[in-house]
């Protein structure tokens, strides 16, 4: 083929979803010269399943993402239709915010953002090839324009030999009807990278004013909005609704009598799916005590008559998915827009990057988003900041930003994929943060923001806001320390109404704020001196106040886990040759090849006896080194 | 587990029984610590001493009851060998003993140390060098395959069977709690803070049980009750001193010279014995003596073992007649004695009475082997476990304890919100997690899937 000379990029990103975007925009904005090829420039930031961003721990990556300087959740924000703060009354760790968007506008907004972006260029291309040229990258596209690139990301999500199945038909295809990397994969086998296939699914979308929503259950956005990013300023408001119904014994009939024509029942597909993302199919044959299946009616935007039925997708034949959608109340004459699909695709193993999201083995590669093995927009999003940013600095000779397990679900979602692997696509969870009750969705902007303004991706107008923030939550925090109200029968009264104890001498604000059941509210009345304060700080200052104990036990434990997370492994060691390591923890080592002794720790089948080993070897070394 | 900001203590000679015993103990408290246990003869406290000194003096229980002489060096950091401040304990008194000054210096502040911590905290505070590190590597390399090897024989025991079932009622709790928080729209039944409640009483009850198990599992631990009888010069102090490896009793040739009753913790054939060594059981005007016999008789009550120790060069005579009778019902091991002297003895006599003996010559130490096959014979085999079902180390103790405190933190929390509740029963699981090995997160993950029908 031929091919011609297109020139020479700093960065280039390949894919343009939700982790291609962050990367792009992270490096362009650290002064990088950035490509961002895309498939189909209408593919660019594409939700290809559901119409929402954020959910349980989903949310506290997007607020992260946006502490850090990313973009998601300030887009996320200007195309909300509907938002829910998810497990109130669970307590703070587990708050999560979750906002219904209008998908079509969503795409728009990131797609016009990359094109202001400076630096940045979009390009329609599909990238059929990378290989390493002089200590750099070439980009080889489809219609033979060959880029040199000082670094390059991998977002190439579910396009990578996409394979499409709904029942027995089968075809080579990426998301939503778009064309499939087909080539690409070929190009990074050649290159020596072990891929791997995984599979995920999507729900039918339906016509609603085919839908009967007389008999379903309505469900409403909060009163009170919280917007993810904490630059968004301005009212922000519930525009549309969502519905809920329920599967019943004659859909499990439908199903349990067609399972046969399931691809997956069939044994066509080979990719691996998702655990906690099954096809209803699945449940149906999974879990067949259950009589009934609860599913979402979701808008996909205000421009549209879409609608998404969350938690009923499905790779059944097209016509057997009417018939089961068809026994769903409200459901009875449902009209089906574009049908539920699974689609197969290829990633890495991530056991093969290191925590920068560089493969190990071919130094200025990266990776983000579902190539990586992981699941979700915000999962892809968080991937793509954290690949951009350390794609930029690796070109301009910085050290690579590596988020630890205690500072974000960032940082725990990346040591998770390159410590552990994964099995089946990886969803970030609450319960996979060890920390989380400091890792809370409140504060995400404590915790990262003065590492996003010293990566160069907070601005001064950003920067001053949240200082400003910090003070009135430390000056409050005095406040109501120093504070005494004496004991009075207005007090008692408030006391005894919440059910708890009385005082008979002078009692600190901060203790009365302390005990569970007394909350920043029940003392407006008597708390004359309470200055102004906007709700984010009060929350923050009677958070800290009642978990305490339990924040202050967290950070012990982060301080142990950061002193040995300290203590760096070189990346040649040979495992093999190190007397007293068992056989299995060399293997495992071997292959996962942990930058420290944390993270060595967190790889399964490893002791603390062995760790102990690897800690007296690095020693010896050491004092090696010292003696050459 | 890595925590340097922890005072460890540990036994750091071999566990063999006799000799000199040292407890270590390393870090931050060591010398406050130290000070608890410790009373210098001088009068002068151990956190008042320089680096590198040493002080004679003995070692008391939080009871004021002395345990033993002690010898106490004190190393002030960084110049020691762990690079932390250490205290190290010189005890005379044998294994068993040297474990006991261990299990004061635990109650009071110190927390046990894991395989290898001791040069791990050396390592971190950079005092190791090439050639100690790379022996020491092996040591805990072995030690490792070793734990290995122990956790996997201790699987099917009773013991495991009970951690293993407070951890599935844990993990079944903590995972609902995930579930629950992380698919909060879906089919997930709601947890209630009464059923969490009691999810929490009844493991802190089961672990509050084992912690009591483990008090009561100590006179196994510390050595089956055993007391050396018979007539007085037939050579139980003889032998009492060939078990425990070195001179404790006093021997001398006159009959009658112990009158109290000596104790000590020994080895034989690999089963640990807490020895007593008593006066010779006979008649006797002497007062004193009288007093001592009637301590034997009393110790002979609540013994758990009995040697009953014959002199092989004399004729059987009505006492030790006398002796076979009393001992007929107790568990007994006969041994006939001073077999290197001329054999005068009727043993068939004795063989019949008292199920089988064994003869060694105490003084010249032959016969041992004989006598440790037999007291294996009679504890039912090699593979004696007398505290099954018990937690058995100080680390299992201490792993259990924090669990037990997790939880007691936890049931506080549960008047503050369920995630601080599912943060506490993770600890928990977590300390419990070190006795099997296992890892938090990601069983708990795991069970989610398995268990509830989640996910979109």
């Amino acid at each position: 083929m031929k091919s011609y000379d297109a020139g020479a990029v700093d960065v280039a990103v390949i894919g343009a979803g939700h982790a291609g975007i962050e990367a792009g925009l992270a490096a362009a904005r650290l002064g990088c010269e950035t490509v961002v090829f895309t498939i189909n420039l209408d593919a660019v930031g594409n939700c290809p399943c559901n119409p929402s961003i954020g959910g349980t721990a989903k949310g506290h990556l997007v607020r992260e993402i946006d502490a850090l300087g990313g973009e998601m959740g300030k887009t996320a924000d200007a195309c909300m239709i509907q938002s829910r703060m998810l497990n109130l009354g669970k307590g703070p760790a587990v708050h999560s915010l979750r906002a219904q968007i209008d998908r079509n506008q969503y795409a728009r907004v990131m797609k016009h953002k990359l094109e202001l972006q400076d630096r940045l260029t979009l390009r329609q291309a599909e990238v059929v090839d990378i290989s390493p040229c002089e200590r750099a990258w070439q980009v080889t596209t489809r219609l033979g324009a060959v880029y040199r690139a000082g670094t390059v990301i991998i977002c190439t999500g579910t396009f990578l030999g996409g394979k499409i199945f709904t029942g027995e038909v089968a075809y080579e295809s990426g998301p939503d009807g778009m064309f499939p990397a087909a080539f690409l994969p070929d190009s990074l086998k050649r290159l020596g990278m072990s891929l791997r296939r995984f599979k995920t699914g999507t729900p039918a979308r339906v016509l609603r004013s085919s839908v009967d929503f007389s008999r379903l259950e309505v469900q409403h956005g909060d009163e009170e909005i919280v917007p993810f990013s904490f630059d968004t300023e301005g009212e922000l408001s519930n525009r549309a609704v969502c519905h809920v119904s329920w599967t019943n014994e004659e859909t499990h009939q439908v199903i349990r009598e067609n399972i046969h024509r399931s691809p997956l029942y069939a044994g066509l597909i080979e990719g691996v799916g998702p655990r906690y993302c099954p096809s209803i199919e699945d449940k149906v044959m999974r879990f067949p005590d259950k009589r009934r299946h609860q599913l979402f009616l979701e808008p996909c935007g205000l421009e549209t008559e879409e609608l998404y039925l969350q938690g009923m997708s499905s790779s059944l034949p097209e016509e057997v998915q009417e018939a089961f959608y068809h026994t769903i109340p409200g459901l009875e004459k449902v009209r089906l827009m574009r049908s539920a699909y699974a689609i197969e695709y290829d990633c890495c193993d991530p056991l093969q990057l290191e925590a920068s999201l560089e493969f190990r083995d071919w130094p200025g590669l990266y990776g983000a988003g579902q190539f990586n093995g992981s699941s979700g927009y915000e999962e892809a999003a968080a991937q793509g900041l954290i690949a951009g940013v350390n794609a930029a600095r690796k070109l301009q000779g910085h050290t690579p930003l590596i988020l630890d397990r205690s500072t974000s679900y960032i940082g725990t979602l990346i040591d998770d994929l390159i410590t552990k692997g994964v099995t089946d696509p990886y969803r970030m969870m609450t319960s996979r943060s060890e920390y989380r009750l400091v890792l809370r969705q409140d504060n995400a902007d404590e915790r990262l923001t003065p590492i996003g303004r010293e990566l160069g991706l907070i601005s001064e107008r950003r920067w001053e806001k949240f200082q400003e923030k910090q003070r009135q939550k430390e000056q409050e925090l005095k406040r109501v320390t120093e504070t005494v109200l004496p004991p009075s029968d207005e007090l008692n009264r408030v006391l005894v109404s919440r059910g708890t104890t009385e005082v008979t001498t002078g009692v600190r604000l901060s203790e009365l704020l302390k005990r569970p059941q007394l909350t920043y509210q029940d003392l407006t009345e008597l708390d004359r001196g309470r200055p102004a304060l906007p709700g984010a700080v009060l929350e923050g200052v009677e958070i800290q106040l009642k978990y305490e104990g339990y924040i202050r036990r967290q950070l012990a434990d982060i301080e142990e886990m950061r002193r040995v997370e300290c203590k760096a492994l070189p990346s040649n060691i040979d495992y093999q040759q190190i007397r007293g390591l068992r056989l299995e923890a060399a293997e495992k080592l071997e292959k996962v090849r942990p930058a420290n002794l944390g993270q060595a720790g967190r790889v399964s089948g490893v002791s603390p006896a062995d760790i102990s080993v690897l800690m007296i070897w690095l020693s010896a070394q050491e004092q090696r080194g010292g003696e050459s | 587990m890595y925590d340097q900001t922890r005072t460890v203590a540990a036994i750091s000679t071999g566990q063999a029984p006799g000799g000199i015993g040292v407890v270590r103990i390393s870090g931050p408290q060591a010398l406050a610590v130290g000070e608890r246990v410790f009373r210098a003869r001088s009068g002068r406290p151990l956190t008042g001493m320089a680096g590198y000194s040493a002080a004679v003096g003995g070692i008391y229980s939080a009871e004021g009851e002395k345990l033993d002489d002690c010898v106490a060096l004190v190393f002030r950091g960084p110049k020691s060998y762990t690079g932390e401040d250490v205290v190290e304990l010189s005890c005379h008194g044998g294994l068993y003993l040297t474990r006991r000054v261990l299990s004061e210096v635990l109650t009071q502040g110190a927390d046990p140390a894991g395989p290898g911590e001791f040069t791990r905290q050396a390592f971190l505070n950079g005092k190791l060098d090439l050639a100690q590190a790379e022996s020491v590597m092996e040591l805990i390399g072995a030690g490792g395959e070793q734990a290995a090897r122990l956790a996997q024989a201790g699987s099917s025991g009773a013991l495991s069977k009970r951690i293993a079932g407070i951890i599935s009622d844990l993990e079944k709790l903590a995972v609902h709690l995930a579930a629950w928080a992380d698919f909060p729209e879906e089919d997930v039944d709601e947890v209630s803070v009464e059923e969490t409640e009691k999810a929490l009483d009844q493991a802190e009850q089961e672990l509050a049980k084992l912690l009591t198990g483990f008090d009561k599992a100590k006179v196994y631990r510390e050595g089956l009750r055993t007391v050396i009888v018979g007539r007085p010069n037939v050579g139980k102090s003889t032998l009492m001193n060939l078990l425990s490896g070195r001179e404790r009793s006093i021997v001398t040739p006159h009959p009658g010279t112990t009158r109290d009753v000596v104790e000590e913790p020994v080895s034989v054939g690999g089963i640990p014995l807490l020895l007593a060594d008593t006066a010779g059981l006979r008649e006797s005007s002497d007062p004193v003596e009288k007093i001592g016999v009637a301590v034997a008789r009393e110790r002979l009550g609540s013994a758990q073992l009995v040697l009953a120790v014959f002199d092989g060069s004399r004729e059987l005579g009505r006492e030790d007649l006398d002796l076979m009778e009393e001992l007929k019902t107790l568990p007994v091991i006969a041994v006939v004695n001073k077999s290197d002297l001329e054999h005068r003895m009727d043993t068939e006599k004795i063989g019949q009475a008292l199920g089988g003996l064994v003869r060694i010559s105490a003084a010249q130490g032959s016969g041992l082997k004989e006598l440790e096959d037999m007291l294996v014979k009679k504890l039912g085999g090699s593979d004696f476990h007398p505290v099954d079902g018990e937690l058995f180390t100080q680390r299992q103790q201490a792993a259990v304890q924090r669990a037990w405190e997790s939880l007691r933190q936890g049931r506080d929390a549960l008047a503050l919100t369920l995630d601080a509740v599912t943060v506490c029963v993770e600890n928990a699981l977590d300390a419990l997690f070190e006795l099997t090995g296992q890892k938090v997160s990601e069983q708990v993950v795991d069970q989610v899937f398995e268990q509830f029908c989640v996910g979109k």
